[in-house]
C-alpha cells in the first residue's frame, strides 16, 4: 500500500494507482456518459445486467485523481449487486467507501453517483 | 515505492541552504538584538542587516540604499505597485499590466482598480512574451507605472523588460519587474534592466520564507502600505525579521557566485528532461519553446491527460512537480498564464510545470524519464481506445 499522500486515503490512492475494471464493456446493455459541466470531468459507466443484478461494470474517466477513483470504486461497489442493492447508492457511501474525500474533491463522489443513477434510469429489462 | 524525493518544482520554492542556516541561526539565539536598539546587542543585529542588505544590493549591481525588506516577493510586489502609485496620483491614473503576472502583481493592480484607477492588462503572444509594440500602444501621459514580470513563474519566459522600460520611460512612467523567478538564475542588473523598481524572495533563491526585498531607483518617493516606525526608512514598520534577512543576504551572495556554473548544469537537465519526453511520449507540447527561457524550467502538456492526476501520479513515486491547471471545489482553474497564450483545450488541461534546482542530478531526471511514459499512457487508457476490462498496474 503506498504511503497516504496528496491529502488522500489509501483506498483512493489504490483505487487511482491500480482502477479496477476500466474499460468499454461491448455488450453493456446499460450505460451513462456523464460530465461535470465546470470542471470537465467526464465518466462513461457501462453496465452488463442479467438476471436483475450487475453481472459486469466497467468504466472509462476523464478527470483527476479522485474522479478515477470514485469510478473504479463504484464499478466495485455495485459489481454482482441485485438492482435494489444499488439503486440507493448516494455520493456519500461511495466517499465513505473511499476512505473519505477532500471537502473539494467531493464532487467526484457526485460524478460516479450521477453515472450510477443515469444508467439504471437508462436500463430496460428486455423481456424473453 | 520508497523512492528518494526527487524535487522538481524549484519555482514553488527551494531548499534552505545549510550556508544560509548556519548564518542564519545565531540570530534566531543568541544574537536576539532589536537593530534599532542603541546598546550592542541592537548594534549587532543592525550590522547584521545592513550587511545583508550590501549583499543583494551587490546582486541587482545596486546601491544598499536602494533595497528594502519587506515579508515577502509579494509584499514587495505591492508596496512597488501601490506605494509607487498612491505617491504619485496627482499626476496621473492609468497602470500597465500583462495578462501573466503573478497574483501578487494583479491583485494589486486590482485593489487599485477598485479605486478607480484605470489598468490596461497586456495580451501575451502564443509562447507567452508581450510585444513591446503592444505597450507602446496603449502608453499615455497619464501611465503611472508599467509593471511587468522578468520571467513568467509558470513557462520561465523572460519577457523584454528592458525594451519596455525605454518606451514607459520616454512617456514618464516608472517601471517595475517582479523578478522574484528570474533572480538567481539570470542576470537582474537594475541598470542593464532600465527598471525602477524590482522584487525578489528569498524562499526561491534557497533562502527562508518570509523574507523579501524591493529595489527602488535613488531618490524615488514611495507612499508606504505598512506604517508604523521608522524601520525601512520608514517605507516599512516593523521590526526587521533580522534573521531571515541574513539569510537573503547569504542566499543573494550565494547564487550571484555560483549562477553562472550552477545555470549551465542546470539548463544541460531540463533539456535532456525535455528530449527525453518529446522523444519518448506522443501528443506532448513545450508551452513557450520558442521563447527565451529561464534554464530551470519547463511546461509540458501531455494531451488527453489530467495535468493534476500527472502530478500526484508523479509524487506517489516521490516525484514533485506542479500543475497550472487544478481541478478544486467542482471546478477546473485553469492557468491564467496558458489561457492568455491561447493554448487550445486539449493541451490546456494537461499541462505540468517541472522546475530545475541546482540539486537536481542526470540520474534524477533519468528515472522520471522512466516513469512518465508508462504513467501517461495509463492515464490515457482510462478516457479513450478500446480496452479489456481489467486491473492495470503502474
Amino acid at each position: 500500500m503506498a504511503t497516504p499522500k496528496s491529502g488522500y486515503s489509501p483506498i483512493v490512492i489504490d483505487h487511482f494507482q491500480n482502477p479496477r475494471n476500466v474499460g468499454e464493456l461491448p455488450d453493456a446493455n446499460a450505460q451513462a456518459s456523464v460530465t461535470n459541466p465546470v470542471c470537465g470531468d467526464v465518466l462513461q459507466l457501462r453496465l452488463k445486467i442479467t438476471d436483475g443484478r450487475i453481472a459486469e461494470a466497467c468504466f472509462k474517466t476523464f478527470g483527476c485523481e479522485a474522479a478515477i477513483a470514485a469510478s473504479s470504486l463504484l464499478t466495485e461497489m455495485i459489481k454482482g449487486k441485485a438492482l435494489p442493492e444499488v439503486q440507493d447508492i448516494t455520493p456519500e457511501m461511495i466517499t465513505a467507501a473511499l476512505g473519505g474525500l477532500p471537502k473539494v474533491k467531493l464532487h467526484a463522489a457526485a460524478l460516479a453517483e450521477e453515472a450510477l443513477k443515469e444508467a439504471l434510469k437508462g436500463y430496460e429489462p428486455s423481456h424473453g | 515505492m520508497g523512492e528518494a524525493l526527487i524535487y522538481l518544482d524549484h519555482n514553488a520554492t527551494t531548499p534552505l541552504h545549510p550556508a544560509v542556516w548556519d548564518a542564519m541561526r545565531p540570530f534566531l539565539t543568541e544574537a536576539f538584538g532589536n537593530p534599532s536598539s542603541l546598546h550592542s546587542e541592537g548594534l549587532q543585529a543592525r550590522d547584521a542587516v545592513e550587511e545583508a542588505r550590501a549583499r543583494v544590493a551587490r546582486l541587482l549591481g545596486a546601491g544598499p540604499e536602494e533595497v528594502v525588506f519587506t515579508s515577502s516577493g509579494t509584499e514587495a510586489d505591492n508596496l512597488a505597485i501601490l506605494g509607487s502609485v498612491l505617491a504619485r496620483q496627482h499626476r496621473g491614473r492609468h497602470i500597465i499590466t500583462s495578462q501573466i503576472e503573478h497574483p501578487a502583481v494583479l491583485g494589486a493592480c486590482g485593489a487599485l482598480e477598485a479605486q478607480g484607477f484605470r489598468i490596461t492588462r497586456l495580451p501575451v503572444g502564443s509562447e507567452g512574451l508581450i510585444d513591446p509594440d503592444d505597450l507602446g500602444r496603449v502608453l499615455t501621459d497619464d501611465t503611472l507605472l508599467v509593471t511587468l514580470m522578468h520571467a513568467n513563474n509558470e513557462l520561465g519566459t523572460i519577457q523584454p523588460i528592458h525594451a519596455c522600460a525605454a518606451l514607459a520611460h520616454a512617456r514618464g512612467a516608472l517601471v517595475h519587474t517582479d523578478a522574484v523567478q528570474s533572480l538567481g538564475k539570470v542576470p537582474t542588473l537594475v541598470d542593464e534592466l532600465g527598471i525602477d523598481l524590482l522584487s525578489l524572495s528569498g524562499h526561491k533563491i534557497h533562502g527562508p520564507k518570509g523574507i523579501g526585498a524591493l529595489y527602488l531607483r535613488r531618490g524615488l518617493a514611495l507612499a508606504p502600505i505598512i506604517t508604523g516606525g521608522p524601520q525601512e526608512r520608514g517605507l516599512r514598520g516593523g521590526t526587521e525579521h533580522v534573521a531571515a534577512i541574513v539569510g537573503l543576504g547569504v542566499a543573494a551572495e550565494r547564487v550571484g557566485a555560483h549562477m553562472v556554473q550552477e545555470m549551465t548544469q542546470v539548463a544541460a537537465l531540463r533539456d535532456r528532461l525535455e528530449r527525453g519526453i518529446v522523444a519518448t511520449i506522443p501528443d506532448v507540447l513545450i508551452n513557450g519553446v520558442a521563447a527565451a527561457r529561464l534554464p530551470t524550467t519547463t511546461n509540458v502538456s501531455f494531451k488527453g491527460v489530467d495535468g493534476q492526476s500527472l502530478v500526484v501520479a508523479l509524487d506517489l513515486r516521490g516525484v514533485a512537480a506542479s500543475t497550472g491547471s487544478a481541478c478544486s471545489s467542482g471546478s477546473l482553474e485553469p492557468s491564467h498564464v496558458l489561457l492568455a497564450m491561447g493554448l487550445p483545450d486539449e493541451w490546456l488541461r494537461g499541462a505540468v510545470r517541472f522546475s530545475l534546482g541546482a540539486g537536481n542530478t542526470s540520474a534524477e531526471v533519468d528515472t522520471v524519464l522512466r516513469l512518465l511514459p508508462p504513467m501517461v499512457t495509463r492515464l490515457r487508457q482510462h478516457a479513450s481506445g478500446s480496452m479489456r476490462p481489467a486491473t492495470l498496474t503502474l
